[in-house]
């Protein structure tokens, strides 16, 4: 009985959340936007052709610049709260595997770059990238090609933060332009590849890191 | 023909994340995680939304299931 009221309880709270979704979507309801037509009004202006990437890294760059932070912030809390300075061995794998981890990296390195060009004009763009960047690192560091990270030395500090840096760079650069992240239509189309090859390789350093640092384990020596 | 694959996905992502929460071995629930991260990423590919659908596939089921894994690895060994 009790399972029952329980499930019907939640049944009741997901269409709720269901209604609650769809609401503003109606466009004909009073306080339903339909943001499709704006987006499409305005394509010419962002620079790309892709309506999510112009949405992403044009109309709605702040929200991507602090999801950068975010992660970057993630990261130096990992880091923060500190991780064993004794490195481990690298994990003994199959040689096959290791042969095939070797043939697929370079494969999943041009895939990257090729999701990050593409995103200009179709799915694709800099998260995707960059999670095929860290996807790559993480299979080598599970195939014992790529040992753990120890602490960050200066190369991969500028790595990790260079997409926020660039981002920053730019937002500051393009302040007098009267709004923040307001890139001007002739160059707009340059600075969001500039931005988002910044945040592809930024992307995939913290998402590997995440992975990296936190995957040496002090109590592996059996 | 697509509405019977609709509609297969839609009972197999609910199938596999009620799994995934009432499985009582860890190691189950992260495999069946990484597989409705998986649906999950069909899904959003059938709702016209590729961009998620990519980001899903990598971030979702690829690397949080590697991290779950990893950490499920950790506190097996802690407990032996």
């Amino acid at each position: 009985m009790k399972r029952f009221v329980v499930g019907l309880g939640a049944l009741a709270f997901a269409a709720l959340l269901i209604g609650a979704l769809l609401e503003p979507l109606m466009a004909n309801t009073p306080g339903g936007v339909d943001l499709r037509v704006a987006v499409a009004a305005h394509m010419t202006a962002s620079g790309v052709d892709h309506p999510v990437t112009a949405v992403l890294l044009n109309f709605r760059g702040y929200d991507t610049l602090l999801e950068i932070a975010v992660l970057l912030l993630a990261l130096i809390v990992i880091l923060a709260i500190g991780i064993d300075p004794e490195c481990d061995r690298p994990r003994a794998a199959n040689p096959v595997l290791q042969a095939m981890a070797r043939l697929a990296a370079p494969l999943m390195v041009v895939v990257a770059v090729y999701l990050l060009w593409a995103g200009a004009f179709r799915p694709g763009g800099a998260f995707q990238a960059g999670a095929v960047l860290a996807a790559a690192a993480v299979l080598l560091h599970l195939t014992g090609l790529l040992p753990s990270w120890q602490l960050p030395g200066l190369k991969l500090r500028w790595g990790l933060t260079a997409g926020f840096l660039i981002f920053l760079a730019v937002a500051a650069a393009l302040i007098p332009q009267g709004a923040l992240l307001q890139y001007p239509p002739a160059q707009a189309g340059k600075l969001i590849l500039l931005i988002e090859a910044g945040l592809t390789v930024s992307l995939g350093l913290i998402l590997a890191g995440l992975f990296l640092f936190l995957s040496r384990d002090p109590g592996d020596d059996a | 023909m697509s509405l019977v694959f609709d509609l297969l996905l839609a009972a197999a992502l609910l199938w596999s994340g009620g799994r995934c929460l009432s499985v009582d071995r860890l190691d189950r629930a992260i495999v069946l995680f990484i597989a409705f991260g998986l649906l999950m990423a069909l899904a959003w590919a059938r709702l016209a939304a590729p961009d998620i659908g990519l980001a899903e596939a990598a971030i979702g089921a690829g690397l949080t299931g590697a991290l779950l894994l990893d950490a499920y690895g950790v506190v097996k060994r802690r407990k032996a």
